[in-house]
């Protein structure tokens, strides 16, 4: 059995949903053109995954194993519809700017990964600390390819301009092949940096 | 708006995989050979257009009329969680042979996001049901030919020798985005 902080630091580090286990990616790729939008995304996911993994392993033992995917997807859609409209509410420029990516992470294999294979089988407690870890990652990764791009794409970081004049921001990384192509490079590098700390 | 535009536009100009990343999970996980990325294309193609027509009608039908628009996520995904079973059940009893064909990709669909996609971009860009059936064949289309062009590439990638740090799913995503800049090209065609 895990300690609480190796369940807590697993979803950032080894078990990171974005450059380990490569879940999730189609918000990944899609909202990552500056870092607030990808850090917004980040905690829109983080929020519903800390409310399906409360509710999923708070009913664990009071639904059948047969019809649980269809419980978990009703749950994960009741919190996804309440982000949609907070945000449209509060931040309609984000809400704007993030578009039919937040429907659809009713269907980021992350958030119903973790209900399938953490939530139903732990308690509440520990099912908080995985969603908080692997929440945490998610953003962490998101903005760190928002950051990358945003710099590099638009000489910008969280909409000031920092590189000055002289940088010609390429538009390439803005674009959406620059989304893969920045990822694919980010999975290398952290290939290597987990090689060098000896973690496979 | 004519058709003509619409089939084009889904197809290549704003192909849903390589230009609005919808289905990356599907792309990353089953190009691993031409064969079974062909079959899980057709399957696509049956259940994308599917899902887009009930959930057309769902959403003029019932939510439209009822002022329930908030409740659009959570129909949709129940929708198309449903309608996936039931074309797996009826495909057994009454065509084994498609339903060995597409069987296998079937429960893969509730999470393939570019049929939840689809469906929830037909009612933002305000298409009628033609419109609907036309875009959502033309999108399956589309995420067709963006995974066995990927899959062809990854049988000829497997032979060739490389860094481990690069093997899998980093040269991959390179390759998409290689992918993805041949497609921005046919933008310029049409005015999206």
């Amino acid at each position: 059995m895990r300690t609480i902080a190796q369940e807590f630091s697993k979803g950032i580090f080894v078990e990171n949903p974005v450059f380990r286990l490569l879940l999730g990616l189609c918000p990944v790729l899609a909202v990552s053109i500056t870092a607030f939008n990808a850090f917004g995304m980040g905690i829109a996911a983080t929020f519903v995954l800390l409310g399906s993994n409360i509710v999923v392993s708070a009913i664990k033992d009071f639904v059948p194993s047969r019809v649980r995917i269809p419980a978990f997807i009703l749950i994960i859609a009741t919190f996804v519809t309440i982000v949609d409209l907070t945000l449209n509410a509060f931040l309609p420029d984000l809400h704007e700017a993030l578009g039919i990516f937040i429907p659809l992470i009713v269907v980021n294999c992350m958030i119903m990964g973790r209900a399938e294979a953490f939530a139903r089988k732990n308690t509440i407690g520990r099912s908080i600390i995985d969603a908080l870890g692997v929440g945490i990652g998610f953003t962490i990764a998101l903005t760190v390819l928002g950051i990358v791009r945003e710099i590099l794409g638009a000489g910008t970081l969280f909409g000031f301009n920092i590189v000055g004049t002289a940088f010609e921001p390429m538009g390439l990384l803005a674009s959406p092949p620059g989304a893969f192509i920045a990822l694919g490079v980010l999975v290398a590098l952290f290939n290597v940096m987990f090689k060098r700390l000896g973690i496979e | 708006m004519d058709l003509l535009p619409i089939i084009f536009v889904a197809i290549l100009a704003n192909n849903i995989v390589l230009m609005q990343f919808l289905g990356i999970c599907p792309y990353m996980g089953v190009t691993q050979r031409v064969e079974t990325s062909l079959g899980m294309g057709m399957g696509v193609i049956f259940v994308m257009t599917l899902a887009a027509v009930i959930s057309w009608l769902i959403f003029y039908g019932i939510l439209e009329p009822l002022n329930l628009h908030y409740l659009r996520t959570i129909s949709f995904i129940l929708v198309i969680s449903s309608l996936v079973q039931l074309v797996e059940i009826v495909l057994k009893k009454t065509n084994p042979t498609l339903f060995r064909a597409l069987g296998i990709y079937l429960p893969l669909m509730t999470t393939n996001c570019a049929i939840l996609g689809v469906a929830i971009l037909n009612i933002d860009q305000g298409h009628n049901i033609i419109q609907t059936i036309v875009y959502a064949i033309a999108a399956a289309i589309g995420f067709t030919i963006a995974v066995v062009v990927m899959a062809g590439i990854r049988e000829r990638m497997e032979l060739v020798s490389m860094s481990s740090f690069l093997r899998g799913a980093s040269v991959t995503l390179v390759t998409a985005g290689i992918l993805s800049l041949a497609f921005m090209g046919f933008a310029g065609m049409v005015t999206l």
